[in-house]
């Protein structure tokens, strides 16, 4: 404990981001909840789920973050880490619906039916538990982070390579997730949700649990990923980003430490993904296009990358920025998102974060 | 005046624990004196023979200098001992057990064999502090260095080498805000802090002042016999202040060996230098 | 004043008609008796007069024998109800275009109620084939005669075996007495002689036609001999041997067209990437900008879209450059040295020409005409058959290919421009502008990924997401062969598309895609600096 009151004591926006991040967790639930709809300060349900959409936006930010700004692995196939911990989540929601489908099979879910498929595939066995659900939203990931990490960082792909072949890893899972065969209802995806360890996730309860759920997690995420970075590992993290072979010859196995944070991010991700699938209602395989793994990583640049609360804070300022544009001017938001990639790059390297620090130091 | 009470008048340590007995692989095998082997080594580039049958054996404990005109191949023979670079034949052993061709860098790293650049390579986005820290002997895989805190004993370690390497004022520092001389220090003292058995150290005293050269000449004499030590150096000052035997590369092969006046005194290599080193 | 005009026209014909048909040879070299008395015969109600006046005409010798018969089959041929004039009727959108079959001069529109159609039924249509492919027979074009022996392969007969015999002594070109031997053999086949059928079996284990494989299935089905039986299924063996091979040879082709298209797509890539060291996350949208340009020319010359294709290639090499150098000096100048940033920077330009490219052309696919003189296929025997545009592609492919190597090696331009690719800084201090050279290589890449998008376009739908579905490919393309090197971009370009192809049948385009991405990531393993490495302290 003293060594991570240590750490905060280092990190005063991380510690105030986490000190917000509680109290939201308890407020937002309760001014949805306990105050009555004509009170000024009730929250509206839609705001208290769009925001809880953002946190998780937030985590998979941080864990990019973390293998991007402290160890040089710019992944532009996040976003398969996170669809894929959603599709755990999915799946097990999917057979909570049991004999509620449109076709009333009790176990088979409906897209299943509609391909008269007759029996459950067998990787769909044991999603019935959420305990097994849970274990799957981290396993999967980390296990395809594990197997890719291993061949990438032992052949010793780095830079741009590195970044190509994590968005050949997503376009690739994009491609394979659209087939009625994989068994994950093609392009339709997993919907129609019904409810999560009995809660209804129509209940407003339900969705102000989750947004808590979503809050802690982001929480606890921000705080290992700190631990990590205020470490020695951190230290050779940063090393790896600057200096990838000069740690060679003192003698740390650079591909094991890629391995162990990459594989670690990657399960982050997942459980990113799992807490956004109940809010959203939907999980489709759009979610693995490159095109929403690099958002992720324009927001990290956005809000700053190399310090984990930019990247909280670059999640929601493009999240609500996207929110808003896509309704406002539809046809914008690709201009708005493609010019914002290169004002960031050109102008602002640290991001938001990196301004205002600027500015902190002019002062 | 042993060489340890030499370094302890030179930078003031009153404690010299700073060189423990280096830390190495428990397989290395010593029992012939001879800590390095290099066997008929060839390496070429697009067909330029960068090393070409080189053999070199250096002693255990012994402090050696390299030294040859450019493109003579010190740097890739470096290259090859550290693992970065797979020779096309030959072979290179350390001690009688370990096959060198066989590893990577971390291993041999591991194994105890450190290295300084010909170009200062120093974290620069890291403290100067974190450099020591990170170049510390102990286990270096994930899990223990994420587990890792300093205990009393280390951070004296660090400490004592910051003083060694006149850095202390300077602890919080960025490595890259640091001049060439003090990137220099820095470097050897993370090949202390490492504590290998072998070190290999490309043009230290390029970059240092006369009076910081006397002192880096002191500090490898004293590093060597309980350490073996490898200079490759130009300035040959420099090399006649430390060297007790010299190899001169040439060509990718060893053209002459000896002491330092047997080797100026060789024919041979007076022709390589072209009178550039006249007696 | 018009009208009068239609009806003597209308009117003419049949007089003509009658002329003819009472003084034959005089007034019409071509014509004699048969075509006339046949053509007479098809006004009768019975099949069989319409059989034998199909048979006359048939022997007539007639230039118009072959079309008339033809337009009969299709059941086209009609007699005017005024005049009874043989009129070919072709069904436009507001009733029959009609012509005169006889003068062949168009009659104007009639709708089908002041037409009688000549009727024809089943049997008919059978002898009308065997008439039609005989007649064919004998035409000068050995092309004509060669589908002509084929369409008698299904159902043929002793007398037209006597026929094809005959005519197999003066046939001069080679597959047209190929096929004849086809024929026979397939005649002797189906005859009661055992040895007969023996002969034909040998022969018909060298053919390829379908047909052959048919005959050959249902004689092994049917067949009672036991060594004529087997000697049937070693003929099918043969024959399916053959047609694996060719399928093969077919994949290679595909692959090697998909190849030319990655190399396309690559080379430009490659240039820039070996060159500047720079990703550049936009090419995929120079191509689609290269086949926009070419819907464009095509829009603006609707009557010449060959030469609105040829002259794409130069009109997109300047668009795509332009924009190139322009991406180039706004943007990737000041983030060299940063090559993950540039490829963010890059990746962001790409988004924006994309939604530039839905604001003006809409976001659904546009289709490009393939003119005449690259459609079709070159048949090199009946079961391969190489489409053309497949084959202009790779051609084109790999004289860009050529030209830009030579271009590389021989020119000032080139020399400066691998003087800065190897060490930037010495070439510099030489006197080369390593900018300019910069933004000329930045605009060559970009140029050729618009000429890629011009061959492309011929081959896709051209729309937004065009480029996006390249860049990968590109880039897998690049770091397999060697970057910094072209002929490893050409091999590793070739060879992706040709392994590609050969992965489709049996894992489907999707998975075929990942093994192949997995074979790169383990491959980078293997030799991390591709096919052709650079070696030497250089590559560091």
């Amino acid at each position: 404990m003293t060594h991570i009151a240590r750490i905060l004591k280092d990190d005063r926006p991380g510690a105030a981001l986490l000190i917000m991040l509680l109290a939201a967790s308890a407020v937002v639930p309760f001014c949805n909840l306990a105050l009555a709809e004509g009170n000024p300060l009730h929250l509206p349900t839609y705001s208290m789920t769009l925001w809880g959409k953002y946190l998780c936006y937030a985590l998979l930010a941080v864990s990019v973050d973390l293998i991007w700004g402290y160890l040089g692995i710019l992944s532009l196939g996040h976003g398969a880490f996170f669809a894929l911990g959603g599709y755990a989540m999915g799946m097990y929601l999917m057979r909570q619906i049991g004999g509620r489908g449109v076709y009333g099979n009790p176990v088979l879910p409906d897209f299943m039916v509609f391909l008269n498929w007759k029996e459950l595939p067998w990787f769909w066995h044991g999603f019935q538990w959420f305990w097994f659900a849970a274990l799957m939203v981290v396993a999967v990931p980390s296990a395809l982070a594990f197997v890719f990490g291993r061949f990438a960082f032992r052949s010793r792909v780095t830079g741009v390579y590195l970044s190509i072949i994590t968005q050949a890893l997503t376009y690739a899972l994009l491609l394979a997730f659209f087939r009625n065969e994989m068994g994950f209802g093609g392009n339709n995806g997993l919907t129609d949700f019904k409810d999560i360890l009995g809660f209804s996730l129509q209940e407003d309860a339900t969705r102000a649990g989750l947004f808590a759920l979503s809050a802690l997690a982001l929480a606890a995420g921000y705080l290992a990923c700190r631990l990590i970075t205020a470490s020695r590992l951190g230290m050779a993290c940063t090393a790896i980003r600057d200096q990838e072979s000069r740690l060679r010859f003192v003698g740390y196995r650079v591909e094991n430490i890629k391995l162990w944070v990459f594989t670690f991010s990657a399960a982050l991700a997942g459980i990113a993904g799992a807490l956004y699938v109940p809010q959203v209602g939907i999980i489709n395989p759009t979610e693995f296009s490159p095109l929403n793994s690099i958002e992720i990583v324009i927001m990290v640049a956005v809000g700053g990358r190399a310090s984990l609360y930019g990247a909280v804070a670059g999640a929601i300022l493009v999240n609500a920025a996207k929110s808003w544009l896509t309704v406002a001017f539809p046809d914008a938001w690709l201009f708005g998102l493609g010019a914002l990639f290169v004002f960031v790059t050109l102008f602002l390297p640290y991001g938001v974060v990196g301004l205002i620090r600027k500015k902190g130091k002019r002062s | 005046m042993t060489a340890r009470d030499r370094l302890r008048a030179i930078f003031g340590i009153e404690d010299p624990i700073i060189f423990p007995i280096p830390e190495s692989s428990p397989e290395l095998d010593l029992r012939h004196g001879v800590i390095l082997y290099l066997e008929g080594i060839s390496v070429s580039f697009d067909g330029f023979k960068a090393i070409d049958d080189l053999n070199l054996y250096i002693d255990d404990g012994e402090l050696r200098c390299v030294i040859g005109p450019n493109g003579a191949g010190k740097t890739t023979m470096m290259d090859i001992i550290t693992g970065k670079t797979k020779p096309d034949s030959g072979s290179a052993w350390f001690g009688g057990t370990i096959d060198l061709l066989q590893m990577d860098e971390p291993g041999i790293a591991e194994a105890g064999i450190g290295r300084k650049f010909q170009k200062p390579t120093v974290f620069e986005e890291l403290i100067v502090h974190s450099n020591l820290e990170l170049a510390m002997a102990g286990n270096k895989a994930a899990w223990p260095t994420f587990l890792a805190r300093l205990d009393d004993g280390q951070k004296d370690r660090i400490n004592e080498t910051l003083k060694l390497i006149n850095l202390e004022s300077l602890t919080k520092t960025k490595a890259g805000s640091l001049s060439h001389g003090q990137k220099q220090w820095l470097e050897i003292g993370m090949l202390l802090m490492q504590n290998p058995k072998l070190l290999l150290i490309d043009e230290p005293v390029a970059g240092m002042t006369q009076q910081e050269m006397e002192r880096t000449a002191e500090l490898l004499t004293s590093l060597a016999g309980s350490h073996s030590v490898v200079v490759v150096e130009h300035d040959m000052d420099f090399i006649r202040s430390i060297a007790r035997k010299v190899s001169v590369l040439h060509q990718g092969r060893i053209l002459a060996e000896g002491t330092m006046d047997e080797v100026q005194n060789n024919q041979q290599v007076i022709e390589v230098y072209l009178g550039e080193y006249p007696c | 004043m018009k009208k009068t005009e239609r009806r003597t026209c209308r009117l003419l014909p049949p007089l003509v008609l009658l002329l003819l048909v009472l003084f034959p040879g005089n007034c019409h070299a071509a014509l004699d008796d048969g075509f006339a008395e046949g053509i007479a015969l098809l006004a009768s109600k019975s099949f069989a007069q319409k059989t034998e006046g199909a048979e006359k005409i048939a022997g007539s010798g007639d230039k118009r024998t072959d079309k008339v018969l033809r337009a009969f089959l299709d059941g086209q041929l009609y007699f005017t109800k005024e005049g009874q004039v043989l009129v070919y009727g072709v069904p436009g959108s507001d009733g029959l275009q009609v012509t005169d079959a006889l003068i062949e001069t168009p009659l104007g529109i009639m709708s089908a109620d002041q037409l009688n159609k000549i009727t024809i039924n089943n049997q008919l249509r059978g002898q009308l084939k065997t008439l039609l492919a005989r007649l064919s027979l004998r035409s000068a074009d050995p092309a004509v005669r060669l589908a002509g022996v084929r369409e008698m392969f299904a159902d043929i007969t002793p007398e037209t075996a006597k026929v094809f015999d005959d005519l197999r002594q003066t046939e001069k070109d080679d597959r047209v007495r190929e096929a004849l031997l086809t024929a026979l053999a397939l005649a002797g086949v189906r005859s009661a002689d055992l040895a007969e059928r023996k002969k034909g079996l040998v022969t018909l284990a060298e053919s390829l036609d379908p047909e052959v494989r048919n005959e050959l299935t249902r004689l092994i089905g049917e067949e009672k001999d036991k060594t004529l039986l087997q000697e049937a299924k070693r003929s099918l063996g043969k024959i399916e041997a053959k047609l694996s091979w060719y399928a093969k040879l077919e994949t290679v082709f595909f692959g090697l067209s998909l190849g030319s298209v990655l190399v396309l797509a690559a080379i430009g890539l490659a240039i820039t990437f070996g060159v500047i060291g720079v990703i550049n996350m936009a090419h995929g949208e120079l191509i689609m900008i290269g086949a926009y340009t070419t819907y464009v020319m095509q829009l603006l010359l609707p009557d010449a879209l060959g030469v609105a294709l040829a002259l794409s290639v130069p009109v997109a090499f300047v668009v795509a450059a332009l924009v190139g150098i322009a991406i180039e000096r706004s943007v990737i100048r000041f983030l060299y040295g940063r090559p993950l940033e540039t490829l963010l920077a890059t990746f962001g330009l790409s988004l924006i020409l994309q939604q530039a490219v839905r604001s003006i052309f809409s976001p659904l696919n546009r289709s490009v005409a393939t003119p005449a003189w690259m459609s079709g296929s070159i048949a090199i025997n009946p079961v391969l058959s190489l489409t053309i545009n497949r084959v202009t592609i790779f051609v084109f492919a790999m004289l860009v290919f050529a030209g830009l190597f030579l271009l590389l090696k021989k020119s000032s331009l080139g020399l400066q421009v691998r003087a800065v690719s190897q060490n930037r800084a010495m070439a510099r201090a030489m006197g080369v502008r390593a900018s300019r050279v910069d933004a000329l290589t930045f605009g060559l890449g970009s140029g050729i990924a618009g000429i890629a998008g011009v061959a492309l376009s011929q081959l896709t739908n051209v729309g937004p997401n065009l480029g996006q579905s390249y860049i990968v490919d590109s880039f897998m393309v690049v770091v397999f062969g060697g970057v910094g090197n072209l002929w490893g971009t050409l091999v590793g370009g070739l060879v992706l598309g040709v392994a590609n192809k050969f992965l489709e049948p049996w894992s489907g385009a999707v998975l075929a895609k990942i093994v192949i991405l997995v074979f790169i990531i383990l491959f980078i393993q293997k030799r991390p600096q591709g096919l052709f490495p650079q070696r030497g302290r250089a590559a560091e």
